[in-house]
């Protein structure tokens, strides 16, 4: 332990506590800019490359980063020295001295953290003219917008890209006042191996990464006059949402979101719960007959575009071990387009189904070549819960007030085995009900499958389905992901069911969900609100589900049928290395 | 043990320069050499030939002499007769140097008297600039060839690294540490420390990395010590490596030092071939083995971690420190990174001892510095003295005063880092303590005589966009910062400074150096605020200002 003085205070801290973390032990705020940390998930930037939390240490000539100056035994730190406010407010003055100043038109105005020092800090006026960088921005796939000229250089996003999920696509490029970040050799995103998981977008503190919007689209859409509108929500978006209006974190709002869009003018609203049921009896059906064979062991989940990506580019070697069940998003466009249309007696190319995802890479699946059979999009427009919240209060719907409503039937009927898709380890244990059930001569009573639950990066666990030991192995986030995998390759590791979601935590922290502004908390309750809401159902088992039944009985026929295998199966591509 | 293979040679050529007359030294180093250096070498060599002095006259090509600004250089000596130097010589004039001093001075003897016109292109033997110099880091550059190892072994190399290598590597630390020597690249922290930091990290690898990536403005002091004596470096680098438990050490050259990467590989070569590097230094079982990095010139790679992470393959740009790169450098491992002047003296020391390094120099300050001093100086090159001696001794007795003979208005010293130090202020010392009291540093060695027609705002614009240009981008202060301070700088240059300018800049510059992660950032404003806070009388004012607060 050290103890050292901060501001006049005393405060005892762990060795190698930074004076940032040290003054917070005595709610003591530095403002920084480009330090980023993620409790639980053990990721830190600290590249010290704002100098916006500089402090005054008595004895030093210079002031110091106060995020990567480790406290030591009889510091005497002061944060608010007339040359720390000095130079921080300068340092102010020359990030805006590079930024565009189109914050009124900016996807992230309000939401800025170079805006809100800003104004914190009480800049006024514009200091320092002249020129700026000039960069093309790059527009050139469906999920992340890459302004560069925005790009402070804080390099948060190198961590998320780099460190935390080991895609390896955003470094620093150039140098001086031409330095940015970018993909090697300038290339555009959609040239890269980039997962468009949207990890970049959420650590971001500027509008140099931001989500492509496509709400007007919808908007447009909306009030086409003749087309027949369909949403689906993703699970992770209803304990998400609230926190745009304010509601605490973990907040359910199923009802009102489902008002909320029905307000907005969609002819129904389905759940994508439904499609994750519907997932679980392709992919349970898939691992059964796998576990029967022997073969192709283990076999890996598919719902998440960011990790299928991922593993086109990373890991080609093992492109036949995942499920190729599609993920629930596709799965519902596909039953969507078919089934219900034929049901409501609408020409699919007359329907739009729109999504409401917690995900960026959802934007890029629904546009991929294999999901739009004779020309028709499966999904046509994928918006986030960020782009959803902006939309009802772009609408003038007072969220909160709202009176709750429910899903239309049938593709909104789900149960809790559907909604825990949302959170890590969610997709295993659903699968694992249903597995057991079948297996087993009588239906299973304890559905509680705890040992595939947490947030951690890896979990391992046994689980004893009808006598039979099944090894599981859950990983989030993508350097996670790709410790597990260099496991399997080189024959350390054997499992026989893996889930794997490209964010850390899950569907929970999607690209696309309100920021947690490094507060990892929020996770955990947006996840245990998850498993609250899977309690609460009457029908916790996917192949339960009437709904799911019924669409076998009338149109799939048996799961792994020829039908249920051209509507609801893809293939993967193995994807070059740029 | 059996006599060692190097201490063969040295006998050998020892014998064998012994057996001349005559030894005619040309000076090989870069200034000389882009001066047609090369074809006086060539006229030497075929003089010698044409009067058939070949067991005579030995020609040898030597590093920097250091009298750059009267290159191209040539020295002769003869036995019982003051050498004598010559410059600047053209290709014929060296042939006359053949033809009418040395091949008559052969036959006559005492006889022989130098024809007048050959005198008029001598310099005078008590010469200021030589007399007052104190070589300890030059002692060798200009009378061995840095192409053959057998000529640094005559004089002196590796003898220090014999003696080493009976001492436990302790007593090296305690040695270096008890010099007070400090490193002269501009940091001037002390070297024996590193040694200690390092010695003292566990590890299981660590690394000496030689840091030649020279980059200031006028500074070529570290171009010369490669150019001229690789060995000193090596051994420099041997004797850390043995010192701390390293068996490899890296030589960072920027590739545009053509000439010093060649002669550092050669001289590595030579030294394997001598058993002074490789698996048993020496016969000893001290393995150590070095490698050229030629690095791609960025200035800001002469930031230590900044050089470590462009060997790693990483961006060259800095990080935060500590981790200091003595306990986690290379590859993680603890790493001894030194400039090149202060390896060259490691040897100096350890062969002499800490009591004689010390008595050189000032107490804060001991031994050496060598200088590149340039600009106005009558007589420009490379020099070097005693640590604590006066600024005007070397710009006025050294240098003999500015060339236009117009007063001097300041010297720019340390490079970027460094500043301008005013005329007044001139009776300042060369020494670590002075130089910071001043505001400046010693630096890295470059120096440039600036006389009263000189316009230093231009001058610091020129260090400004040089900063622009060679900052890195990794922080704030220092990317935008040097941009905007040379937007200011231009602004006041064209239109004349307002209040507000004046302000704007003071509190600019005070951010870059208080916030800056390196050196580079910390140092971009030093030349404009010395411009600007000392010789306010020349800064172009505007007439009317805004007013208001900056």
């Amino acid at each position: 332990m050290v103890k050292l003085s901060i501001n006049n205070r005393d405060v005892e801290v762990p060795e190698g506590t930074s004076i940032l973390d040290a003054a917070s032990e005595l709610g003591i705020k530095v403002p920084t800019l480009c330090h980023f940390k993620l409790d639980d998930f053990d990721i830190e930037s600290k590249a010290g490359s704002c100098r916006v939390c500089v402090v005054e240490v008595e004895g030093r000539p210079n002031l110091a980063p106060s995020c990567c100056t480790p406290a030591t035994d009889g510091m005497k730190v002061k944060t608010n020295s007339v040359r720390a406010i000095n130079a921080r407010r300068t340092m102010l003055d020359l990030l805006l001295s590079n930024h565009p100043k189109d914050c009124l038109t900016c996807q992230r105005n309000l939401d800025c953290d170079l805006q809100r020092l800003a104004g914190e800090m009480g800049l006024h006026r514009i200091l320092f003219e002249g020129e700026q960088m000039e960069h093309e921005v790059d527009r050139a796939n469906e999920s992340i917008v890459r302004d560069p000229n925005k790009c402070i250089m804080c390099r948060r996003c190198e961590a998320a890209c780099n460190v935390m999920q080991t895609v390896g696509i955003l470094s620093a490029v150039d140098r001086g006042f031409d330095a940015v970040v970018m993909p090697t050799n300038k290339h555009s995103l959609a040239e890269t191996k980039c997962t468009f998981c949207g990890q970049c977008v959420q650590a971001c503190p500027t509008g140099a990464l931001t989500a492509v919007n496509r709400s007007y689209d919808v908007w447009r859409e909306l009030n086409h006059p003749a087309k027949f509108k369909v949403v689906q929500t993703a699970p992770a978006v209803r304990v998400a949402l609230g926190e745009a209006f304010g509601q605490e974190p973990g907040s359910v709002s199923t009802g009102k979101m489902v008002a909320a869009l029905r307000k907005l003018g969609f002819d129904r609203v389905f759940d994508t719960d439904f499609a994750a049921d519907l997932t679980i009896m392709e992919e349970t059906t898939e691992l059964i007959g796998r576990l029967t064979s022997g073969e192709n062991l283990p076999i890996l989940t598919s719902c998440c575009p960011g990790w299928v990506k991922f593993f086109e580019h990373q890991f080609p070697d093992l492109i036949n071990i995942p499920s190729t069940a599609k993920s629930p998003q596709q799965m519902f466009g596909a039953i969507a387009k078919t089934y219900y249309a034929e049901k409501a007696d609408i020409a699919p190319d007359n329907m739009l189904v729109a999504s409401v995802m917690p995900c960026l890479a959802k934007k890029y699946e629904a546009a991929r070549e294999e999901f739009a059979p004779n020309g028709v999009r499966d999904v046509d427009i994928v918006i986030s819960t960020r782009e959803l919240a902006n939309m009802i209060k772009e609408a003038g719907i007072q969220f909160n007030d709202l009176e709750e409503s429910e899903f239309d039937n049938p593709l909104g009927e789900s149960t809790g085995a559907g909604v825990i898709f949302g959170a890590t380890g969610g997709v295993l244990e659903a699968a694992l009900r249903t597995a057991a059930d079948w297996l087993s001569d009588e239906p299973i009573e304890d559905v509680n499958f705890t040992a595939v639950r947490g947030l951690s990066g890896i979990r391992e666990a046994t689980v004893t389905v009808a006598g039979k030991d099944i090894r599981v192995a859950i990983a989030s986030g993508l350097s996670n992901a790709r410790d597990l995998l260099d496991k399997i390759r080189k024959g350390e590791a054997r499992y026989e069911a893996i889930e794997i979601m490209a964010c850390p935590g899950g569907c929970i922290n999607g690209g696309g969900q309100p920021s947690i502004k490094g507060d990892t908390s929020i996770l955990e309750k947006r996840r245990q609100a998850l498993y609250v809401i899977d309690e609460d159902k009457q029908i916790r088992k996917s192949h339960e589900n009437p709904s799911i039944q019924k669409l076998y009985k009338e149109f799939l026929g048996k799961p792994g049928s020829e039908r249920a295998h051209k509507l609801l199966h893809t293939h993967y591509t193995e994807r070059e290395n740029a | 043990m059996p006599t060692p293979l190097h201490s063969e040679a040295r006998e050998e050529e020892r014998e064998r320069q012994a057996g001349f007359a005559c030894r005619v030294f040309c000076c090989a180093g870069t200034a000389c050499l882009s001066a047609e250096g090369e074809a006086v070498w060539e006229s030497l060599i075929d003089a010698r030939a044409t009067h058939g002095l070949k067991d005579k006259v030995d020609l040898v090509r030597t590093g920097c002499m250091g009298l750059c600004s009267k290159g191209p250089l040539v020295r002769v000596e003869m036995a019982d007769v003051a050498p004598c130097l010559y410059g600047p010589v053209s290709a014929m004039f060296a042939r006359l140097i053949m033809t009418e001093h040395v091949a008559p001075a052969l036959a006559r003897g005492d006889e022989f008297i130098r024809p007048e016109f050959l005198a008029s292109q001598a310099l005078p033997s008590d010469l200021a600039f030589f007399a007052q110099q104190k070589r300890v880091v030059l002692s060798r550059i200009d009378r061995a060839d840095p192409e053959r190892i057998t000529d640094a072994l005559a004089h002196g190399a590796y003898v220090a690294l014999a003696g080493a290598l009976e001492k436990q590597p302790q007593a090296l630390i305690d040695e270096l540490q008890a010099s007070g020597l400090r490193g002269r690249g501009g940091g001037g922290y002390p070297t024996g420390q590193k040694w200690a930091n390092a010695a003292g990290t566990e590890a299981d690898r660590r690394f000496v990395i030689c840091n030649g990536d020279e980059g200031d403005p006028g500074a070529y002091v570290d171009r010369s010590i490669l150019e001229g004596d690789p060995h000193a470096v090596l051994e420099g680098m041997l004797l850390s490596g043995y010192a701390v438990g390293a068996s490899h050490g890296y030589v960072y050259v920027r590739a545009e030092y053509e000439l010093a990467v060649r002669r550092v590989r050669c001289a590595i070569e030579q030294a394997r071939e001598q058993g002074l590097l490789g698996d048993a230094v020496m016969g000893s079982d001290f393995a150590f083995d070095c490698k050229v990095f030629t690095a791609a010139g960025a200035f800001v790679c002469g930031e230590e971690t900044a050089l470590i992470a462009s060997i790693e393959g990483q961006r060259g740009t800095p990080r935060p420190r500590p981790p200091y790169p003595s306990e986690c450098g290379l590859w993680g491992c603890p790493t001894v990174i030194s400039n090149v002047e202060t390896l060259a003296n490691v040897p100096r020391i350890i062969e002499q001892s800490a009591a004689w390094f010390r008595s050189i120099g000032t107490a804060d300050s001991p031994g050496t510095k060598v200088f590149s001093m340039a600009g106005r100086a009558r007589l420009a090159g490379l020099v070097e003295v005693p640590m604590g001696t006066k600024l005007s001794t070397v710009v006025d007795s050294l240098g003999g005063g500015t060339k236009t003979g117009r007063p001097v208005r300041a010297v720019q010293i340390g490079g970027l880092s460094g500043g301008l130090v005013p005329a007044e202020q001139l009776d300042t010392t060369l020494s670590y303590e002075a130089m910071s009291e001043l505001g400046s540093i010693v630096g890295s060695g470059g120096m440039i005589v600036l006389d009263d027609n000189d316009d230093l705002l231009d001058l610091a614009r020129f260090f400004l966009q040089y900063a622009v240009e060679e900052s890195c981008g990794r922080c704030a202060a220092c990317r935008i910062g040097t941009h905007q301070l040379l937007n200011l700088a231009t602004k006041i240059r064209e239109e004349g400074a307002t209040d507000d300018d004046l302000v704007l800049a003071e509190r600019l510059s005070e951010t870059m150096q208080a916030t800056s992660l390196c050196g580079l950032g910390k140092a971009a404003p030093r030349t404009l605020m010395s411009f600007l806070r000392n010789w306010s009388d020349l800064v172009p004012r505007k007439e009317t200002s805004t007013g208001g607060d900056a």
